[in-house]
C-alpha cells in the first residue's frame, strides 16, 4: 500500500462524524486530531475526558459503546510528557476511534472513566501502576501488576530496563 | 514478613462471613491467579481477583529490542496461541511500514491461526472439564492437541513457541508433506469433536454444573469489556475476523456461533462450535492455497533466502544490516486487533522512526474478561467460581505480561 502522510490539520478533519459531534456538543473538548494509516486520533482536553467518553458512548448515530483499551505513552524528556490513550470500538458500526489526553510530567492526573465503562478499572490500574498516572474517582487505584510495596513506575522512560540494582 | 502485610486483602464486612484465599497455586485457577473470596458458608459474598504473579515486563523489554526481535516475545505472552500473537504483532508493524503481504503468506497465516485456535480451545475444554470433574475429556483433548503440536513442529521447528510469522511474511516454506498432514487432520477432527460432545453436551452432571451458572447479560459483558466467546455467549454478535477482516479473512466463509443465555454452558457451546467452524476455515485454506512467494518483496525489512545470502553480495549486505542495525520504521502509531481464541487481542505499536519500537502495548483479552468474575460469581456457591473461571478461559501469561 502506498505511504500516505498523516493529516494533522483539524480544519481538514472537522468533517469526521465523531469530531464534528463532539465539537458541537461540548465546547473546547477537541484540541487536535490526526488521521494516519486509516486510524483516527482525537486529542481531548484533559478536564473533559469523562464527558467526551460519556458522550461518545451514548451517541445515537455511532455509539462507541465498547472500551477496548486504555494505555499510556511516555514522551520523556519532552513536555507534555504523558499521553493517555483510549481505544474505543463501536460494536454496531464496527468502527474504531482513538482518544488521547496529554499530561504534564509532574503529578500527572486525570479523571477516571470507570463511571462510563466499568471495564476501565483494570486498565487504569495498570497505567497507574506502570506509569504513575493518577485517575481521580477510580474506585480502587492500587498497583495491579507490580508488588504493592514496589518503588517507581517501570514503564516510564527514565526507569532502566534492567531495573534498579 | 513485611511484604505479606502489603498484599491486597479483603476484610470481612459482616460477623458471619470469612475470607477464603484461593490460589495462586491452585489447579483450577489455570496458572497463577489468586482469588480472594468473602464467604458466608458456601455462598460467595464478595470476590476479588489478584493478578501480577507472572508479570515479566514484556512491554518494557520490547522497547529495548529491534522490531524483528520482538516476535519471539509475543509467543511467550499467550503460550496457548503463539501464532495469534505473532500475527497481531506482525500485522501492526506491517501497517506501520506499509508492507504488502503476498497471498500465500496470508493464507498460511489464516490456516495456522485456525489450527492455533483449535489447539487453544482443546486445552480450554480439557482443563475446564477437569475442573468440573470430567477427567476423561482432558485425555481426549490432549490426544488431538498433540497432533496439532506435531504440525507446528513440522512447519516451524517448535511445538509451542513457534515464532513462525515474521514481519513481511512467514519464516520458512512449509515442508512438502505438510498440507497432506493438515488435510488428514482436518478430515478426522470433526468426528473427534463429536466424541467430546458425546461426553459432555448431554451429560446430566455437566448440564447441572454449567446451565444457569455464572450468568452475565449482554449489557454487563459490554460494559465490563468482555470479548470473544465470553461476549458471544451473551448474545452479542461480533467477531473481528468477519466484521473487521485482516490477513485475508474476507475470503473465507464461516459462521460465528452465538448463544443467548450468557451462562457457562452458553460459552461452552460457542467454543465447541468454533472448533467446527475453524476446521472448515482450515479446509478452505487448504483448497484455495495460492502459489507464490511467502515473504514480501522488501529487502530492507525481510531477511533474504539463505541461498541468495551466500551467493549474492547485495543480499549479504541486507542480511548483515537487518541483523546488526535492524530496520527503521516510519514514525507513527497503530492499533491492530485480531480475534484471538480468547477475544480481542490488540497490539498498540508506537514508532519514533528508529529501529526499536518506542512503545508496544498488548491489549489482553483475558485481562478484560477477568473483570467479569465478580459479576458472575457473587451470590453463588464456591464450586461455581471454579466453573466460572474455566468458562472465561484465562491465560495468566497474557494477563500479567
Amino acid at each position: 500500500m502506498p505511504f500516505v502522510p498523516a493529516i494533522t490539520d483539524l480544519e481538514q478533519l472537522k468533517g469526521h462524524p465523531a469530531i464534528a459531534r463532539l465539537q458541537e456538543s461540548i465546547a473546547g473538548v477537541v484540541l487536535g486530531a490526526k488521521f494516519d494509516r486509516d486510524e483516527m486520533s482525537i486529542y481531548i482536553e484533559r478536564s473533559l475526558i469523562r464527558e467526551a467518553c460519556s458522550f461518545l458512548r451514548d451517541d445515537q448515530t455511532c455509539p462507541f459503546n465498547y472500551l477496548s483499551d486504555v494505555t499510556c505513552v511516555d514522551w520523556y524528556p519532552s513536555e507534555p510528557r504523558y499521553e493517555v490513550v483510549y481505544h474505543l470500538l463501536s460494536i454496531s458500526k464496527k468502527e474504531r476511534v482513538r482518544l488521547k489526553v496529554r499530561l504534564d510530567g509532574d503529578n500527572p492526573a486525570l479523571e477516571s472513566v470507570t463511571s462510563v465503562w466499568p471495564s476501565a478499572n483494570f486498565f487504569e490500574r495498570e497505567v497507574f501502576d506502570l506509569f504513575g498516572v493518577r485517575f481521580t474517582g477510580h474506585p480502587y487505584l492500587q498497583r495491579i501488576q507490580m508488588p504493592e510495596d514496589w518503588e517507581g513506575h517501570p514503564l516510564r522512560k527514565d526507569y532502566p530496563v534492567e531495573g534498579y540494582r | 514478613m513485611a511484604h505479606m502485610t502489603t498484599m491486597p486483602a479483603l476484610e470481612p464486612r459482616q460477623d458471619r462471613t470469612m475470607i477464603l484465599n484461593m490460589g495462586p497455586q491452585h489447579p483450577s485457577t489455570h496458572g497463577v491467579l489468586r482469588v480472594l473470596l468473602e464467604i458466608d458458608g458456601e455462598n460467595v459474598v464478595r470476590i476479588m481477583p489478584d493478578i501480577g504473579y507472572l508479570h515479566t515486563g514484556i512491554e518494557k523489554t520490547c522497547e529495548a529490542k529491534f522490531y524483528q526481535q520482538v516476535v519471539p516475545l509475543t509467543d511467550r505472552i499467550d503460550y496457548l496461541c503463539p501464532m495469534t500473537n505473532n500475527l497481531c504483532y506482525a500485522l501492526a508493524v506491517e501497517k506501520l511500514l506499509g508492507l504488502e503481504i503476498p497471498p500465500k503468506a496470508q493464507w498460511l497465516r489464516v490456516l495456522l491461526n485456525e489450527l492455533t485456535r483449535i489447539n487453544s480451545h482443546l486445552v480450554w475444554l480439557g482443563t475446564h472439564a477437569m475442573d468440573i470433574g470430567a477427567l476423561t475429556v482432558f485425555l481426549y483433548c490432549f490426544r488431538e492437541r498433540e497432533d496439532i503440536l506435531r504440525l507446528f513442529e513440522a512447519v516451524s521447528g517448535q511445538r509451542m513457541m513457534t515464532s513462525y510469522f515474521r514481519i513481511g511474511g512467514v519464516a520458512l516454506e512449509p515442508p512438502l508433506d505438510f498440507f497432506d498432514r493438515v488435510r488428514a487432520f482436518a478430515d478426522r477432527f470433526p468426528s473427534k469433536v463429536d466424541e467430546y460432545e458425546n461426553l459432555l453436551t448431554g451429560n446430566p452432571i455437566w448440564v447441572m454444573r454449567t446451565k444457569g451458572v455464572a450468568r452475565i447479560t449482554a449489557e454487563d459483558a459490554i460494559a465490563l469489556g468482555a470479548s470473544g466467546p465470553t461476549l458471544r455467549g451473551s448474545g452479542v454478535d461480533i467477531d473481528l475476523r468477519r466484521d473487521m477482516p485482516y490477513s485475508g479473512y474476507e475470503n473465507f466463509k464461516f459462521k460465528v456461533p452465538i448463544a443467548q443465555e450468557g451462562d457457562v454452558f452458553a460459552r461452552y457451546q460457542c467454543r465447541v462450535q468454533e472448533l467446527r467452524e475453524s476446521i472448515e476455515i482450515v479446509k478452505q485454506a487448504l483448497d484455495g492455497m495460492p502459489q507464490g512467494p511467502i515473504k514480501a518483496d522488501a529487502p530492507k525489512v525481510v531477511l533474504p533466502d539463505r541461498e541468495k545470502m551466500k551467493t549474492q553480495m547485495e543480499a549479504l549486505i541486507y542480511h548483515f544490516k537487518i541483523i546488526t542495525e535492524g530496520f527503521a520504521v516510519p514514525a507513527g502509531e497503530v492499533y491492530q486487533a485480531v480475534e484471538s481464541p480468547r477475544g480481542e487481542m490488540g497490539y498498540y505499536v508506537v514508532s519514533d522512526g528508529t529501529a526499536k519500537p518506542y512503545r508496544v502495548h498488548m491489549r489482553s483479552a483475558c485481562l478484560a474478561n477477568l473483570q467479569l468474575l465478580p459479576k458472575m460469581c457473587e451470590g453463588r456457591l464456591i464450586a461455581d467460581v471454579v466453573a466460572a473461571i474455566g468458562s472465561i478461559d484465562i491465560v495468566l501469561g497474557e494477563i500479567d505480561r
